[in-house]
């Protein structure tokens, strides 16, 4: 099977859990108790006023071309109007993505940092004192909320330090990147004991398998065996615990993007559900869903690459 | 289980001695645990439910001449920029925190259990769509998932209810559906119908071991995920309201003073840290003596 | 005996045996408690020779032969004796010094090939970085032995196999790999952690032919762990036999073969097809009772519950070979 067959393959997959997404997102506005049109207007609005957002909602015309209409739009990107920012939500929602991704790259990068030496230094030294240690560490900042760390980290870098700022995107690369710097160590501080966990179980078997042996016994040094073999095998091991936990990863991001104020898709989405900005809700819905099918997609595509077991 | 009469007159003591003290740690670690965790937990429910019995009377007295004072002997965590005592709404919050962890955690479990159980019974189409739903609820991001809940039952704590247990059912459908496979695959090997008891129910009562060991054991971390998913949206504002005391509001009321009264966000923190490393030590513990890894060797 | 605690000079011939091992003990420690996978092993092991070392699953034999190589997991550990080489105590070597002896000195086979290469990486890239790190060869010529190697042990059109992945090679073509990474650097000793045992009937005897011609070429010694009967008897020199971390017999292979001493390696060899009457009525016997759980041993004799023999006395013997290699010793002072 060439590569291409099988990215369509997994895309007509990825179909019916879009589906789904897009019907849990269209239904918001239904389920709504009592006139969703009244609870965004609040009760001081004119008869006219709710008339015309009716209207522009389309919540006039029958479910199934509502429905119908909201994929065709969804798919060109239109996701109608802000009744917040009165504005057109695409584009919002765009610009918004970007300061979200870096957030997210820039967080996995440091999660990694932290997760992969501890995970590997706990499976060698299992059952040891290092690995009594990594496993305290591990069960302390699980039970961290992540935007209390964030302060603690404001506090600290912030406040005393004066290394970063405490909010907002600066402009210019190197200063977003600085701005960005607290937000991410607190996701990847967030997300880093989920995946100690699940890594140092899977570096654990790795080590433990006869190839490791092998390769001890055929004189390899320690760091070799370690960093090399080791590692190396893991790799695939990684990236399935950071697929299976992107779901988690971007539940950090969310809530961490409000401590710092940074224009992203988690802020977004918190300040239109206060506001109940309905078609922002509805957008987000479908952008969070379409990125975790997407991130799978590709989670799935990298064991091609990097198992020759599988092959396409 | 050491045996008594080894034959080791030929070892050096000293060799020995390691091995026993290696024998030794590994069981106090695991015996540890689990107890450690269980004082914490108690420790904490006891206070925060029977707060006035430890003189924590009012969570929410205002004492206007003493606002956004530091810790002291008097009050451990300071006071907010009401001058309510910070620990005792502390005390308090966790009545909100440990009820929500705890009620979200267990019928979550109990509506897992139950559709995981009739999904690996029954297979087939039925087995396939919920285990289609359950990807997705558990690959999606969990806390956009309950704030668009939010969105449609509004904000506060009903909201935060139903929003996290339409997420956290998921898992242990899973964990039990799996459970379930693998026992219904056992029991046609043994063949147990002709005993003449209903199949369902054997697989039933044969599972619950397994069911009870892996599902228990993940509530414990499931509490502690929960009790921070409600703090968190607290926190956003979007669960419990002020001047209601839960730990994610108190944070957020003291983050607009974090520069001049650190106490009032950072300190109710650490009280979030013990429940939660209480209820993972809790999960550990019941994880080495239900078997779920037998160790080394 | 051999009390060789003098080492010798670094690349002076030494003239005891190549491999000696004295008292050696190996403990493993956990929640459960302590056990002795080997208990006071002395083994001898001669230049050229092969060396069975014989047992069921269980016994020791496989974390004696690792012991060698200082590839004793935690939570285990050597806890007394020695392991000379060549006069030189491996078991006080540095990390550093016990990696340039693996591999180079003394190598190693494993007893499932499908799992002891590197999923991961070519057989070509495992055999090329093993020359380059451990004989300092450069890339090409790493290369260029790599195929020597290969062809060296039977594998068919090397140039292209180099290329493959392990999976992609059956498991005889797998072990025969391992084969040719293990004599890479002609070592004086191969360990066979139950070489053939993951392999087909047929392919099992051309793995011991090769190791057989291999060791005819090159004078190595073997040390042969299994605990297929026949597989010792018909390829070793010398074996002894283990029983629950203790040596229970040891002597010439034909010696234990034909008239077998201890009340254990009769059990074991009547619950093989003997190899000579094949095609007659033998009922085969297998050993009654349960292997030894080490954690529980009896005082005594470890073999006790299982012993046809046994008595009173069984529980207060020492468990010692009345007679050291090459003569013919048993651990069982009232059968004979």
């Amino acid at each position: 099977m060439s590569i291409l067959t099988y990215i369509s393959k997994r895309l007509a997959q990825a179909i019916p859990v879009l589906l789904i997404i897009s019907l849990f997102a269209f239904s918001i506005i239904h389920l709504v108790p009592g006139d969703p049109v009244h609870v965004m207007l609040g009760s001081h609005a004119s008869e006219e006023s709710i008339a015309t957002l009716r209207n522009q909602l389309g919540l006039d015309k029958p479910l199934t071309t509502q429905y119908v209409e909201f994929l065709t739009k969804a798919i060109g990107l239109d996701f109608g109007s802000s009744l917040f920012l009165r504005a057109p939500v695409g584009p919002i929602v765009v610009e918004r993505a970007k300061n979200s991704a870096s957030l997210l790259i820039y967080a996995v990068i440091v999660s990694l940092s932290i997760a992969v030496p501890l995970a590997m230094l706990a499976a060698v030294r299992r059952n040891r004192l290092p690995d009594h240690l990594v496993r305290i560490f591990t069960t302390v900042a699980f039970a961290m909320p992540a935007f209390w760390t964030a302060l603690l980290l404001v506090l600290i870098f912030s406040l005393r330090l004066k290394l970063f700022p405490t909010s907002g995107l600066g402009q210019g690369f190197p200063d977003r990147i600085l701005s960005l710097t607290l937000p991410a160590i607190t996701v990847g501080f967030y997300l880093a004991p989920v995946l100690l966990r699940s890594l140092r179980a899977s570096l654990t078997e790795t080590l433990s398998a006869e190839f490791v042996e092998a390769a001890r016994a055929r004189g390899l040094s320690e760091g070799r065996v370690l960093f090399k073999h080791v590692l190396r095998n893991s790799l695939i091991a990684m990236i399935t615990v950071l697929g299976v936990n992107i779901g988690f990863l971007i539940s950090g991001a969310v809530v961490v993007e409000n401590v710092f104020a940074i224009p992203g898709l988690g802020s977004l989405m918190v300040s239109s559900v206060i506001s109940r900005d309905y078609p922002v809700v509805v957008a987000l819905i479908l952008v969070f869903g379409v990125a975790v099918v997407f991130v799978n997609l590709l989670v799935d595509l990298s064991y091609a690459v990097l198992d020759p077991r599988i092959r396409l | 289980m050491t045996s008594p009469d080894l034959d080791r007159g030929h070892i050096p003591s000293s060799a020995w001695k390691r091995l026993q003290n290696r024998a030794l740690s590994d069981r106090r670690w695991s015996a540890y645990t689990l107890w450690a965790g269980i004082v914490i937990i108690l420790l904490i429910s006891v206070i925060s439910f029977g707060a006035p019995l430890f003189g924590f009377t009012e969570p929410n007295q205002t004492d206007l001449l003493n606002t956004l004072a530091p810790p002291s002997w008097e009050h451990p965590f300071g006071t907010d920029d009401l001058g309510r005592d910070v620990l005792t709404r502390v005390v308090y919050a966790g009545r909100v925190d440990l009820t929500f962890g705890i009620i979200t955690t267990y019928v979550s479990l109990f509506i897992g259990l139950f559709i995981g159980a009739l999904a690996g019974y029954f297979g087939g189409l039925f087995d396939t769509i919920v285990m289609r739903l359950v990807d997705l609820v558990i690959s999606f991001p969990f806390i956009v998932l309950i704030l668009a809940i939010a969105a449609i039952v509004g904000p506060g704590l009903t909201g935060a209810y139903i929003g996290v247990l339409v997420v956290s059912w998921a898992l242990y459908a899973r964990l039990t559906r799996g459970e379930m496979l693998a026992m219904r695959e056992k029991q046609y090997i043994m063949n147990a119908q002709t005993l003449g008891y209903s199949t369902w129910r054997i697989i039933f009562i044969h599972s619950i071991p397994n069911l009870l060991r892996s599902n228990l054991v993940f509530s414990m971390s499931d509490i502690v995920l929960n009790i921070l998913t409600l703090a968190a949206l607290s926190y956003l504002g979007l669960g419990v309201a002020p001047p209601t005391a839960e730990w994610g509001e108190i944070i957020a009321q003291g983050q607009k003073h974090l520069f001049t009264a650190w106490w009032i966000s950072t300190l109710p923190g650490l009280i979030i840290v013990l429940v939660g490393v209480g209820f993972s030590l809790v999960g550990d513990g019941l994880a080495d003596r239900l078997g779920e890894h037998g160790g080394g060797a | 005996m051999n009390q060789n605690t003098q080492p010798s000079n670094p690349g002076q011939q030494h003239d005891g045996p190549l491999l000696d091992i004295v008292d050696l003990t190996i403990g493993f420690a956990d929640a459960r408690g302590i056990v002795l996978a080997a208990n006071q092993i002395n083994l001898e092991i001669q230049a050229n020779q092969t060396f069975g070392l014989l047992g069921e699953s269980g016994c020791g034999k496989s974390i004696t032969l690792r012991s060698i190589l200082g590839l004793v997991p935690y939570p285990g550990e050597v806890v007394a004796g020695q392991i000379y080489w060549q006069g030189h105590d491996l078991l006080q070597l540095s990390r550093k010094e016990m990696e340039s002896v693996r591999g180079l000195d003394i190598s190693m086979i494993f007893q499932d090939p499908t799992s002891s290469l590197n999923p991961v990486f070519t057989i070509g890239d495992q055999i090329v970085e093993t020359l380059k790190v451990k004989l300092k060869m450069s890339k090409q010529d790493a290369q260029a032995r790599a195929v020597e190697l290969l062809e060296l042990v039977g594998i068919p059109s090397p140039e292209q196999r180099l290329k493959l992945y392990p999976h992609q090679l059956s498991g005889g073509m797998r072990q025969r790999v391992m084969i040719a990474l293990a004599i890479a650097s002609q070592p004086r000793l191969l360990l066979a952690d139950e070489p053939t045992t993951a392999l087909d009937v047929t392919i099992q005897d051309q793995i011991l032919n090769l190791l057989a011609d291999i060791q005819h070429q090159t004078g190595m010694a073997i040390i042969l762990v299994s605990h297929d009967v026949g597989v010792v008897a018909q390829n070793c020199d010398v074996i002894a036999v283990m029983y629950s971390g203790k040596i229970m017999e040891s002597g010439l292979a034909h010696d234990v073969i034909q008239t077998p001493r201890h009340p254990y390696t009769r059990g074991l060899l009547e619950a093989v097809p003997t190899l000579e009457g094949a095609g007659q009525h033998h009922p085969l016997k297998s050993i009654p009772g349960q292997p030894p759980n080490l954690a529980d041993l009896p005082p005594g004799c470890p073999f006790q519950p299982r012993c046809p023999f046994v008595r009173d006395e069984c529980a207060t013997i020492t468990v010692q070979l009345d007679h050291q290699l090459p003569e013919h010793g048993s651990a069982c002072p009232f059968v004979s």
